[in-house]
């Protein structure tokens, strides 16, 4: 048993300990921040170690270098798998920074929050590098609970708790269809392993088939793909914002990561077949998220429908089928959590502020706290994929991709509706502009600061120069396809 | 040891302003103008010299830099100006100096206002000089959005809210360039695929579509992407409304700025992607061009005649004008070509000259309307001065800048199109009626004395008039220095014109 293959899982399981013992050696009325700051350090440092076991493009290619595996192939450690990790690694960081303060006043329970994050973290870890589908259902199902708790974890709050049972309602329906279609795969090929159910003709049957297609849409109840995306607005709305914004950053990253590797490695000969169908249903979420949003009042729920969006073009990215297409969904998604970090800093502290999230409470946020409104202007531009933002980067990649794939029409739709997400976006910028508000200060802590100001220069320097990330990105899907 | 890197200069020294004012507190006002001034000083001064040292007997891109910038892309970071971009530039920096000192007064939030100021005239300037359309791409669209900000917090709101005109201008601009960035991703894949190797470099793709890798139902479907960008950024027939409404409901600088230089781009990318790379699609549409610019010009002039709101005169006069570039560069040959961007330069001074004196009279007086301001000359003679300067300007009185770009424009389409050059040169007498008929208004007549209070433009308040003046005389009296300038850029099209002209038509068949 090769342990080191699964030393980032160790580490932050051994973390999510540490924030159980920790919360109960603190004398009860004492803050919690402390746990969250030896989280961040921890996992910044992980971070930064993990450059290193990154296999480089040569070794791969002259074969010197195999694939990391753990227990048999079930789990699988290649620069792909690592990308995505670093990816939900940099998103907690984030949300951590930004949330210590929120969740100190707003928790009954404020220790397990930690502790909680972590394992969610560890659910998504283990799916970026399942190799079978039972693997990846422990790890969705270890962050899908995690993320059930924590949504409900506002227990004062009746939305809060609204959205905890939505949310696992929905998501037990999901899981059980995507269940049943593992067990059906399994049934017909006698494996659950990706890389033998490639070449397994009997995937082919109709009880194959029917499985792969129901495994195929507990992917998307996951994204939230129209039309399988009704409870993700509730869930976003009611959930405490800085768990939104796990959700829409670390949770559908997750999601991405093992469905692209489901359709590429698993299926990828039904994958073939079912191209145009992402296709379409990519081009349904782009016009359909855009056009919800516009008519919402409230800015978390906005960003709910914006996410369907954003999945939407993320989708577009694994329509070409190809590695240029991977590495732009694996740059948008590392962008987007970028530009998510800038939104969801100024609504938490808003929130927690003010009391509300809808774009009332945002009025007159550029002259109560100047600095976070800029963030938030910035980092939403880059959602709408705005230059000099990230986002114009990324959706150059992903449409470049596509059309190079011969889908010309993708790329249409796809710069009209983020044409069309200005508007909404503005909206916001609007209301922070240009409305009054009550003009009282707002308190901002120096690490809700620190998150902001990071995101933001992420947000602008991979914008004008996205060359180190796309190097990154260009490695971990040049690697993967090989 | 390379040569001083001169252009980045230029595109820097706003941004430089930009960053050092975020450190400005938002109480000195006077260090947030003296600083966005200076830096605009600095721009003016170094594209000068640039337009000075410019050697027009050799041509081409000068001051070259180039720095890879996006390896996996083939994005360079490079810089460069010709005969085309160097006036254009020099316009820029003209007018965003104007400008600068055309809202010393804004009292709200100035030094917000003066970043986004700096934001937006380097992102302008960006979009002339670069050479690698990637880099000309971001600086396109940097501008839509501090143009929003700046509309709904500094705007006015006259016939139609502020709000409205700032989503109504940007909505446009960026629907045009959703049509625009999939021609882009279309051009760049193909010419990929055509040289070998992916480039934004604008050479690499003008030699491409120039030497016919680029299929002609490509180039046709391309250009079109590309025309309903720029033309809607260029306020062409029917993607104008956009224009009055937008500059009635802007703050006085970004009036100037959008109606002087930015939808210049519009032209300019015509010019330098349109019948550059894609030639035979230039070729396909140009008589539905020209067809639109006449609407432009009559069509634009006649709502002009019956605007009662200064800002909607000089709006629509614009979109007229407009009207004019467009002819010249849909008769696609090297006279007309070069008469259109001689009168983008000369319609930029002369609109920013105007709307720099319609924002001071309606800083004194908070009006704007024809009827009810009348008499102005004796109460601000030195404003009044300046609109005759633009008005006449505008209606092509020879000895100012308006005169010879025009006149250029008409003697390059009559031997294409007779029929429309004929109805544009009748447009004129449309500009001369609405010109004359509110300058005669609102300057002339009787005095009044309810406007004896407000005080004539002094001190740095003559800034633009003396700025935007100077160039509207110099040039209009030395026009070499103008057309020389533009001529040794457009001298470079003559092969491709002629080859081109001897394709036989498509559309029409007009030739």
């Amino acid at each position: 048993m090769n342990f080191e293959a699964i030393s980032t899982e160790i580490f932050i399981l051994v973390l999510g300990l540490f924030a159980i013992v920790m919360d109960l050696v603190l004398p009860k009325n004492e803050s919690r921040k402390s746990i969250g700051g030896v989280l961040v350090f921890a996992l910044t440092g992980w971070v930064l170690y993990m450059f290193s076991m990154y296999v480089p493009e040569t070794a791969v290619a002259d074969g010197s270098a195999t694939t990391r595996y753990f227990m048999d192939m079930m789990y699988i450690v290649d620069n792909y798998s690592l990308f995505f990790k670093q990816l939900f690694m940099v998103a907690t960081v984030f949300t951590l920074l930004f949330s210590m303060d929120y969740m100190q006043t707003v928790l009954r329970y404020k220790g397990e929050f930690y502790a909680l994050l972590m394992t969610a973290l560890l659910g998504m870890c283990v799916l970026a590098s399942a190799n079978d589908f039972l693997t990846a259902f422990i790890g969705l199902e270890l962050m899908t609970i995690s993320f059930y708790i924590l949504v409900g974890a506002r227990i004062s709050s009746v939305n809060s708790s609204e959205a905890a049972v939505k949310y696992l309602v929905v998501g037990s329906v999901s899981t059980a269809i995507m269940l049943y279609g593992i067990s059906l795969v399994y049934g017909s090929t006698g494996t659950v392993q990706f890389y033998e159910m490639f070449h397994n003709q009997h995937l082919f049957s109709a009880a194959g088939l029917a499985g792969a297609t129901m495994i195929m849409i507990g992917f998307f109840f996951k994204l939230s793909v129209i039309p399988f995306h009704m409870w993700a607005p509730d869930v976003y709305q009611g959930a405490p914002t800085p768990i939104t914004a796990m959700l829409a950053m670390g949770s559908k990253a997750a999601g991405i990561a093992v469905f692209m590797r489901v359709i590429y490695v698993a299926f990828p000969l039904i994958g073939f077949y079912w191209l145009p169908i992402l296709a379409v249903l990519s081009a349904v979420c782009m016009i359909g998220g855009n056009i919800m949003a516009i008519r919402q009042n409230d800015v978390k729920r906005m960003l709910a429908y914006s996410s369907i969006a954003q999945a939407g073009y993320m989708m577009v990215g694994m329509v070409s089928a190809d590695y240029p297409g991977m590495k732009a969904v694996m740059f948008y998604g590392m962008l987007y959590v970028f530009a998510n970090v800038g939104a969801f800093t100024a609504l938490t502290v808003v929130e927690q502020q003010r009391g509300g999230s809808d774009y009332k409470s945002l009025a007159g946020l550029a002259k109560s706290a100047p600095v976070l409104a800029a963030v938030m202007t910035i980092s939403l531009l880059s959602m709408a994929g705005i230059p000099p933002t990230a986002g114009f980067a990324g959706k150059l990649y992903l449409f470049t991709a596509v059309v190079n794939q011969g889908y010309l029409w993708l790329a249409f739709v796809g710069f009209i509706m983020s044409m069309i997400s200005v508007y909404y976006y503005l909206q916001v910028a609007k209301a922070m502009y240009l409305a009054e508000g009550d003009g009282k200060e707002l308190h901002i802590s120096g690490a809700v600061r620190a998150a902001a100001v990071l995101s933001v220069i992420a947000t602008i320097l991979f914008g004008v120069w996205p060359e180190k990330l796309a190097e990154l990105t260009n490695l971990a899907a040049y690697t993967f396809l090989q | 040891m390379t040569s001083f890197p001169l252009l980045s200069a230029v595109l820097l020294a706003p941004i430089c302003a930009a960053v050092i004012l975020c450190f400005v507190s938002p109480k000195a006002a006077q260090s947030v103008r003296v600083i966005a001034a200076s830096a605009m000083t600095v721009a003016l001064a170094l594209t000068l010299y640039a337009f000075f040292s410019y050697d027009m007997t050799a041509g081409g891109m000068q001051f070259t830099e180039s720095i890879p910038w996006i390896k996996d892309l083939g994005v360079h970071y490079a810089l460069g100006v010709d005969g085309i971009s160097l006036p254009m530039l020099l316009l820029t920096d003209l007018i965003g100096l104007a400008a600068v000192y055309s809202s010393w007064n804004i009292t709200n939030r100035p030094k917000e206002f003066y970043i986004l100021l700096m934001i937006l005239i380097a992102g302008v300037t960006g979009t002339f000089i670069a050479t690698d359309l990637f880099i000309f791409l971001l600086c396109y669209e940097v501008v839509v959005i501090p143009i929003y900000i700046m509309v709904i917090i500094w705007g006015s709101t006259k016939r139609v809210s502020k709000e409205y005109a700032g989503m109504k201008l940007t909505i446009y601009l960026l629907m045009g360039s959703a049509f625009m960035l999939v021609g882009v991703v279309a051009l760049y894949l193909t010419v990929g695929d055509v040289v070998g190797f992916r480039t934004f470099d604008m050479q690499a793709l003008a030699v491409a579509g120039q030497n016919g890798l680029l299929s002609e139902e490509f180039q046709i479907f391309a250009f079109l992407l590309l025309l309903l960008g720029f033309g809607s950024l260029l306020s062409m027939f029917p993607f104008h409304s956009w224009s009055p409404d937008g500059y009635a409901g802007a703050p006085t600088a970004v009036s100037m700025i959008h109606a002087g230089v930015l939808k210049k781009i519009g032209g300019y990318g015509l010019i330098r992607l349109g019948l550059l790379v894609l030639p035979l699609g230039a070729r396909f549409w140009a008589p539905v061009i020209a067809a639109l610019a006449i609407i432009n010009v009559m069509y634009a002039a006649y709502i002009a005649l019956a605007q009662k709101d200064l800002k909607y005169v000089i709006g629509y006069s614009s979109v007229s004008h407009m009207g004019y570039v467009l002819l010249g560069f849909a008769c696609l040959n090297v006279v007309s070509v070069s008469g259109a961007v001689a009168n983008m330069v000369a319609h930029g001074v002369m609109s920013a000259l105007f709307f720099s004196m319609i924002g001071f009279v309606y800083e004194k007086t908070h009006l704007r309307s024809v009827t009810e301001l009348r008499g102005l000359a004796h109460q601000m003679p030195r404003v009044a001065t300046g609109f005759m300067l633009a008005g006449m300007a505008s209606l092509g009185l020879p000895g100012l800048i308006g005169f010879i770009p025009e006149f250029t424009i008409f003697v390059g389409s009559f031997s294409v199109y007779p029929v429309f050059a004929i109805l544009a040169i009748s447009g004129i007498i449309f500009t001369a009626l609405y010109t004359l008929r509110v300058l005669a208004k609102v300057l002339f007549g009787p005095r009044d004395s309810k406007f004896d209070r407000y005080k004539d433009a002094r001190g740095v308040e003559m800034m633009p008039l003396v700025i935007l003046g100077i160039a509207l005389v110099g040039f209009g009296i030395f026009p070499q220095l103008l057309m020389g300038m533009v001529g040794s850029g457009t001298e470079q099209l003559m092969p491709l014109l002629d080859r081109i002209a001897e394709v036989p038509g498509f559309i029409g068949g007009i030739r």
